[in-house]
């Protein structure tokens, strides 16, 4: 049967189960919009194309499912940029559509035309530039299993107004065919040996526990591997959720902001079991005193990230659940007694200096704050933050006991992430509880999405830390720079009015005593709302390790 | 040092701008990239030589980098195998009659061709590895070249034996590479 080539991608994409999309018409795309209407797709209409992407970005990580977002030619595409490469630094799966300018005139700098795939080259797992309607079928049935498979990440396909419109017959392409293409799964048996033998040495083994972990659907998989070989467990900021955070074999957070007792732990450890994790350099410190006394296996599906930052002595290429569930019944049981007392008595010398010990002076400090969500919640909502402080201390106290729940742009630290995330996971799972806890600044990037929220209904809810300040960068300029602030200090409107002039909702926070209520009265409405908690300008996030320093090199809160 | 990659692609628009595109955006310095067409119409080849100051290390990320390309069917390191490499050189020397003979007769010392006589120059064509020319270039350069161009190295391995696949997983390769290379790090 014949169909156009916007249709016959609205044919592809259904069948391959997408549901909703997060976009913005324009020339350019306009025959795509145009075929949306005869097929079942729950269109989003976002208020700026970076608001969609991360939409998307957020619905694929709340989902495990594919995202996807549309945008029109030239500022359309390039207004998606810092969406695409947030997915790409999270390996997010999430299929961007833009339209283009028409095959003939490519290359003459036509109204609206620029160089989408070029651009875009560097931050997809892979692109494409289409100039024909009968190359559509393939090229989507592609982009979505490229997306979804092997290590995730973001796919773009730029389709010429021409092969929009042009008719051509039909065919489902029931096999995809990409020679270049093969992830793999297993990994071979006498590496596993090898990966054996050292675990059976391990006196202080630690595993490091990674986005690939949700990835590749592993929890499980850890959680029997942890508990037989008895291992602690620590996790990156985006393998937060994979392992229950209540369980005694958890560390919490690792890295810059991570645990004491968990820096600690890695320093000292004698092997590092990192699970999809790419050693970054917010998680190293300085590669030069890292882990010196540890032996290192690397199970990871993407061959280029092993010995790209740190060098491992056995490399298990494949997917993560699948490797685990081949070395599970190879390894035998331990219990590491010593080695997790000595942990435990690190950490209960850190606890003493943690702010959840300071007693009440009616102040509000974000720490605090998210305690108080985490404890209103049931610790079970889906929570996205922004990017700064308020994300570091979201990361280290809502305690995540189930994953898929905590959305964060980890990799690329994009501000005004939050809300637009939030928007997305919503729509990953209308029931589920939705926060977006942001800074003052970064909500600002973004906050134009709160009327897409009320024209879509999206239930989430809204904390917006208000210090005054950029808080991640004023920290730094406290300690590194002579406490010589330059532009940190910013003026915000009034939130409550800028909500409610959307149509949302909202509050504001200023005394200890008013948080419980503001929390309930949240939750209470079904529909986006807004609380502004006017928290203390000048706290820092604790414990730090300042860049280029040593793990275990931590600055940590003054005594108080 | 210098390494030598094969790196067998989907003969598709775009796909040398996703490999140029890739040594860039990882920092790799090309000496030179050579593509062309195959006995399989599908497929193009790429000889790229790169500069690996990290040896075997670079070797590994470049290898896994390509694959990680979607395009990219397969990538041999020839490095260290026996195999032919060839270079092909155009070389204008500005000489007159006079002189023409001198050429000649460095020509036919290194197996080279005049392919072009002018009134006041003459093109020199050679073919061989890398040394060879750089051994023509050096004796022509008094002679004053005026221009010059090379096609970049081409390779294949002599025999049945294929080059080194360092990237694990792929086309059934082994670890026993990948581990060796962490004695190596940096
Ligand atoms: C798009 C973007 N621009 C700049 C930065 C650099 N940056 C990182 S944290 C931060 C401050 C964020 O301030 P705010 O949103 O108020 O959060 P806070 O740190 O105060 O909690 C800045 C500017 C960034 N991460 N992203
Ligand atoms: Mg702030």
């Amino acid at each position: 049967m014949k169909k156009t080539g916007a249709e016959i991608m609205w044919e592809c994409v259904v069948r391959e189960g997408v549901e909703v999309v997060f976009g913005y018409p324009g020339g350019a795309n306009m025959p795509i919009y145009d075929a949306m209407l005869s097929y079942p797709i729950h269109h989003v209409l976002v208020r700026h194309e970076q608001g969609g992407a991360h939409m998307a970005d957020g619905y694929a990580r709340a989902s495990g499912k594919v995202g996807m977002a549309m945008g029109t030619s030239g500022p359309g595409a390039t207004n998606l940029v810092t969406g695409i490469a947030t997915a790409m630094m999270d390996s997010v799966p999430v299929v961007f559509v833009t339209g283009q300018v028409a095959a003939h005139l490519i290359g003459g700098d036509a109204f609206q035309e620029v160089d989408v795939t070029g651009i875009t080259l560097p931050i997809t797992k892979h692109n494409y530039l289409v100039t024909r309607a009968d190359e559509i079928a393939e090229v989507v049935r592609e982009a979505l299993t490229i997306a979804r498979s092997g290590r995730p990440g973001p796919v773009l396909i730029d389709i010429c107004k021409n092969a929009q419109v042009e008719q051509t017959e039909f065919i489902y392409p029931e096999t995809v065919k990409l020679p270049g293409y093969q992830p793999v799964d297993h990994a071979p048996k006498d590496s596993l040996e090898r990966a054996v033998k050292l675990i059976e040495k391990a006196q202080r083994p630690i595993i490091l526990c990674g986005h690939g972990v949700l990835m590749s659907k592993a929890e499980e998989a850890l959680m029997q591997f942890a508990v037989k070989t008895q291992t602690p467990v620590a996790s990156t900021l985006l393998g937060l959720g994979a392992f229950p955070a209540s369980h005694e074999l958890s560390l919490g957070m690792m890295g810059m902001h991570g645990e004491v007792h968990t820096n600690m732990a890695i320093q000292n450890s004698d092997l590092i079991l990192a699970f999809g994790m790419r050693f970054d350099d917010r998680v190293t410190g300085t590669l030069k005193t890292y882990a010196p006394h540890a032996k290192k296996i690397h199970i990871e599906i993407d061959p280029s990230e092993v010995h790209k930052n740190v060098s491992v002595d056995v490399p298990l290429v494949g997917d993560l659940k699948t490797v685990l569930s081949d070395l599970i019944p190879m390894v035998d049981e331990y219990d590491h007694e010593e080695w997790k007392k000595q942990i435990n008595e690190w950490k209960s010398e850190a606890d003493t200096r943690s702010i959840m010990n300071w007693e009440d002076d009616g102040k509000l400090y974000v720490p605090h704050l998210i305690a108080d969500i985490w404890k209103a919640t049931g610790g079970g909502a889906i929570v996205t933050t922004d990017v700064g402080q308020h994300q570091m201390w979201t990361a280290q106290y809502y305690q995540l006991d189930k994953p898929n729940r905590w959305l964060t742009s980890g990799g690329a630290g994009t501000m005004g992430f939050g809300l637009p995330a939030a928007i997305g996971a919503w729509f990953a799972d209308k029931t589920q509880e939705v926060w977006a806890v942001a800074g003052d600044g970064g909500f600002q990037m973004t906050a134009a999405e709160l009327t897409t929220a009320v024209q879509e209904g999206a239930n989430v809810k809204v904390a917006i830390m208000n210090n005054s300040f950029l808080g991640m960068v004023r920290q730094w300029q406290e300690f590194f720079f002579e406490k010589r602030y330059s532009a940190v200090n910013m003026l915000s409107p009034d939130f409550v009015k800028l909500a409610e002039a959307h149509g949302v909702p909202a509050r504001r926070v200023t005394k200890r005593e008013e948080v419980d209520e503001a929390i309930a009265w949240a939750r209470s409405i079904q529909g986006p709302t807004v609380i502004e908690f006017r928290v203390e300008q000048e706290e820092a996030v604790y414990p730090m390790v300042p860049a280029g320093a040593a793990l275990d090199q931590m600055l940590q809160r003054p005594a108080r | 040092m210098n390494y030598t990659f094969i790196a067998l692609v989907e003969n598709r628009p775009g796909v040398l701008n996703r490999v140029a595109s890739l040594f860039r955006r990882r920092n790799f310095n090309i000496e030179s990239l050579a593509v062309g067409r195959t006995e399989d119409p599908e497929v193009s080849r790429m000889t790229v030589v790169v500069d690996c100051p990290n040896g075997d290390m670079d070797a590994h990320k470049i290898e896994a980098n390509l694959y990680k390309l979607v395009n990219v069917i397969d990538v041999q390191d020839v490095t260290r195998q026996p195999s032919v490499t060839r270079d092909l050189a155009l070389i204008k020397i500005k000489v007159g009659p006079e002189k023409r003979a001198e050429v000649n007769g460095l020509a036919e010392i290194f197996r080279a061709h005049i392919v072009d006589v002018a009134a006041d120059s003459v093109i020199v064509e050679i073919t061989g590895t890398e040394d060879k020319i750089e051994g023509m270039i050096e004796l022509l350069r008094p002679l004053g070249i005026v221009e010059m161009v090379r096609t970049g190295q081409v390779a294949m391995t002599r025999g049945v034996n294929d080059g080194v696949r360092r990237v694990p997983g792929v086309t059934g390769n082994r670890y026993e590479d990948l581990e060796e290379l962490a004695e190596m790090a940096p």
